[in-house]
Order: C-alpha cells, then sequence, then structure tokens
C-alpha cells in the first residue's frame, strides 16, 4: 500500500515537471519572438520565426554549441561582457527581460 | 605623403568601430573607404540613394515609385510659401535668400560669430524671426516643404562642408561623438546600425550604409504619410532603440547633421527622396 502511493505520487511529480517543462520551452519561445520582449528575431534566424533579420548568427545547435548554461545567459543577460562592442541588446543589465524569462529562453534555445 | 594618409586611412579602418581621433580629413577618407571596400559592386556616386543602392528588389519599387513621387506635392507647396509670404515687414524669403536657387550647398556651415553649426532649416527660422514672423516646426510641414524646393533646385550640386578652425572641428566632434555612443534601453549606437550593419537585414528592414545619408533629405516617408526633415529621421531612429529623442535643430543633432554631412563631401544633393 505504502509502495503504491509512492508510486504513484512520483508519477505525478513527474507528470507535473513534465508539463512545466513544456511549458517553459513554450513561454521561452513566446517570450524569444514577441516584438516587446525578445525580439531575437530581429536579428537572428530561430526556428519556426519567421521574418527574421540578419544581422546576428543564426541560432541552432545549441546544446552542441552551448554545452554550459551560464555562458547562454551571460549572453543575453549582458553581451557586452563577451564582446564590448556588441550590437545585441544586453536584456538583463537594461531590464528588458528579468532572470526567469532568459532562464526560460535558454530552456527554448536548448530545443534548438 | 599620399602614402602616409594611406596608411593612416587603413590603421583608421581597422577600428572604424571605435571613436577615432585622426582629425576630419582622415576620418572621412577611412568612412569613405569602409563603405567603398564593403560594396564593391556599388557605384560610388550611388551611395545618395540609401539603401535603394545596395538592394535590387527594394530598388525596383523604389524607381516604380519615382514615376510619380509623392513628395512633388511638397516641392510645390514649398515654392509658393518660399515666393509668397510676406512677413509683416513687407519683406519675403527672397530677403534673405534670394532665388533659392543653389542654396542648399551652403548649409551646414559652422557660423564662428555664432559659435554653432547653421543648417539650412535653422536659418529658415532665423529668416522668418529676423522679420517678425513666429518660428516654424522643425520636423514636419511648411518648414519641410520650404526645404524640400530648396533641395530640389539643388538637386546635383556638390556636398561641401568645410571644417576648419577649433570651434567647428569641435562641433565636428561633438557630432561624431554621438554618432559612436550607445544609448537607449536597446543600447544601439548610430554605427551599430548604419555602418558594421549596413546592408544587412534588421528583421525585414535591410539597413541603409550612412554614407550619403544628409543628401536626400528632406524625405517623404510612405510610413509618415508626409514630408519630413533630416531631423524628424534622427529622432525616429532615436526612439526606435528607445532612447530620449530630442527637438529639431537640437545642438546635438544639429552637430550630428555636420558631422555625417562632412562625411558624405563630394557627393551629390538628390532632395527630396522619398522612402518606405
Ligand atoms: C539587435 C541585434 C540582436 C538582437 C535583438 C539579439 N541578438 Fe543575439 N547576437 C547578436 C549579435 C551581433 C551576436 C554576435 C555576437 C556579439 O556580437 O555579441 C549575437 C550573439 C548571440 C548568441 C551567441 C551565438 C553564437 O553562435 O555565438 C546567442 C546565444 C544570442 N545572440 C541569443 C540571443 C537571444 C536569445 C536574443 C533575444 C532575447 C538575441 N540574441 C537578440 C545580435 C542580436
Ligand atoms: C536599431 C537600428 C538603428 C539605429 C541604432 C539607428 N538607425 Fe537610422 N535607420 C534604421 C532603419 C531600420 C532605417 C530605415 C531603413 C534605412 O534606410 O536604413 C533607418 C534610417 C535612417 C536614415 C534615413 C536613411 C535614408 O536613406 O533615408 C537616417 C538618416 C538615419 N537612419 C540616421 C540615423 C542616425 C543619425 C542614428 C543615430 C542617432 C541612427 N540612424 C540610428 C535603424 C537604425
Amino acid at each position: 500500500m505504502f509502495f503504491l502511493i509512492s508510486l504513484s505520487s512520483t508519477y505525478a511529480l513527474s507528470k507535473g515537471t513534465l508539463e512545466t517543462e513544456t511549458t517553459r520551452v513554450e513561454q521561452g519561445e513566446k517570450l524569444a519572438f514577441d516584438r516587446k520582449k525578445g525580439n531575437c528575431l530581429a536579428c537572428h534566424t530561430i526556428g519556426v520565426g519567421t521574418m527574421s533579420g540578419n544581422l546576428a548568427p543564426p541560432l541552432f545547435a545549441m546544446r552542441e554549441r552551448f554545452p554550459n548554461p551560464e555562458k547562454l545567459v551571460q549572453q543575453i543577460s549582458n553581451s557586452l561582457l563577451n564582446n564590448e562592442d556588441s550590437i545585441m541588446p544586453p536584456f538583463g543589465l537594461h531590464g528588458l527581460l528579468n532572470e526567469e524569462q532568459i532562464s526560460k529562453i535558454v530552456d527554448y534555445l536548448y530545443t534548438l | 605623403m599620399k602614402k602616409l594618409v594611406f596608411l593612416i586611412a587603413s590603421l583608421a579602418l581597422a577600428l572604424y568601430g571605435t571613436i577615432l581621433f585622426a582629425g576630419p580629413e582622415v576620418e572621412q577618407a577611412a568612412f569613405k573607404a569602409y563603405f567603398h571596400n564593403k560594396f564593391p559592386d556599388v557605384d560610388k556616386a550611388d551611395f545618395i540613394n540609401g539603401v535603394y543602392a545596395l538592394d535590387k528588389n527594394a530598388r525596383e519599387q523604389w524607381v516604380e515609385i519615382e514615376e510619380f513621387p509623392p513628395y512633388e506635392i511638397a516641392i510645390d507647396e514649398g515654392e509658393l510659401l518660399f515666393n509668397n509670404t510676406r512677413f509683416t515687414d513687407g519683406k519675403s524669403y527672397g530677403h534673405c535668400f534670394g532665388t533659392g536657387q543653389h542654396l542648399r550647398k551652403k548649409y551646414p556651415y559652422f557660423d564662428e560669430e555664432r559659435a554653432q553649426v547653421i543648417t539650412v532649416e535653422l536659418a529658415i527660422n532665423d529668416c522668418r524671426e529676423k522679420h517678425g514672423a513666429k518660428p516654424l516646426k522643425y520636423k514636419i510641414g511648411d518648414l519641410a516643404k520650404i526645404s524640400a524646393y530648396l533641395s530640389y533646385h539643388s538637386r546635383g550640386d556638390v556636398i561641401d562642408v568645410i571644417v576648419s578652425g577649433s570651434a567647428a572641428i569641435q562641433a565636428y566632434n561633438k557630432g561624431k561623438e554621438y554618432y559612436y555612443t550607445k544609448r537607449g534601453q536597446l543600447n544601439f549606437a548610430c554605427v551599430d546600425c548604419h555602418v558594421s550593419s549596413a546592408g544587412k537585414r534588421l528583421r525585414t528592414e535591410i539597413l541603409s550604409p550612412s554614407l550619403g545619408h544628409v543628401s536626400h533629405f528632406p524625405v517623404y516617408r510612405l510610413k509618415w504619410g508626409s514630408i519630413g526633415t533630416l531631423h524628424r529621421r534622427f529622432s525616429g531612429c532615436n526612439s526606435q532603440v528607445r532612447a530620449k529623442s530630442q527637438p529639431g535643430q537640437s545642438e546635438d543633432y544639429r552637430n550630428l547633421e555636420f558631422f555625417l554631412s562632412y562625411m558624405s563631401n563630394d557627393l551629390k544633393f538628390n532632395g527630396p527622396g522619398v522612402r518606405r
């Protein structure tokens, strides 16, 4: 009996995590594409996004190219740390996106 | 000497992104060389056509629009305003500007006495105030129309801005600094979009090179649905990056115009223009 309960609760838990993961990725994509938020498509080609600009490198194979999520967070939060002349807006530093939003975008980028 | 200038120019070219202190002449050579090298297929004289010098598709649409140019009404209205306005003292614009022909190339210039940059739009309002009339709005409306009329009758004249003397060089340097300074929540400098990214697409919009930027103003923009001055465009680009835009003919904008015009020396005026 005890075994059953714990099994079902683990199941519920993992199902719950799965659900939040999908929504985090979906939210991340939305934030990345939203013109008033990330507006990343203004410069980057990304996933299924349309009408994208071409003044920055396309974002693909992110897990292979950026195995360390910290690096991605840093590039989005403050691009100037990697390149002081970067034309990519420092989204965190300038309050365009908060930590939570950036973390969701990173989750989304890892699906690419 | 020629070799030295070339050497400094290539050095400056390598450092184009940072603020240069090589002096106006060398900076101008580097600025031009940068675009000439970046777009070797573009005829050097064609940079006055902005984005249409770079993109064939956009150019075709533009050529079609030019068959019935939407700025024509502004030129006609500007002509009437220029010729028919009588100030309360009985004087007209002619008292300040003569016939208004080939006038555009006198501006912008650095006025030593007033210790500031004088643009054609500023001169129009100076004329009005001198003769007891109220100044006009600087970015839109009648002033932009008069400016369009004057530009039209200066087509083909060569841009020949003189930067000489320490006060003028200081104004030029201030304009240059404004051009290279990142600003706004999105943290962009003019150079980021119109030098480094010229020819690239921001969303669906191809970015024009700064070389030649001043030649064709005022401009009828389809987006505006009206004619507007260069400073209207400056403030649009400021707002785009969520930076504070400035009033028309602010000191910053005049210095910026002075700097940008000097960079475009030797190109020809072809205003007014039409843009998307
Ligand atoms: C206005 C242009 C612009 C916008 C908007 C922009 N970026 Fe960038 N991004 C760049 C440029 C340019 C680079 C190249 C590196 C540099 O100069 O910083 C870059 C680099 C990157 C990189 C490193 C890519 C690589 O392959 O090295 C990532 C990841 C990235 N951007 C993510 C984003 C995300 C996510 C957003 C939106 C939240 C975004 N960018 C919005 C211009 C932009
Ligand atoms: C975020 C990108 C961006 C920045 C930063 C920017 N602009 Fe622009 N600018 C544009 C776009 C997009 C257009 C419309 C397409 C084009 O002609 O380049 C434009 C157009 C212009 C034009 C009209 C070009 C023409 O041929 O009619 C001028 C002049 C201009 N910008 C000057 C400036 C100046 C000066 C600054 C800095 C104060 C500046 N821009 C900053 C994006 C930018």
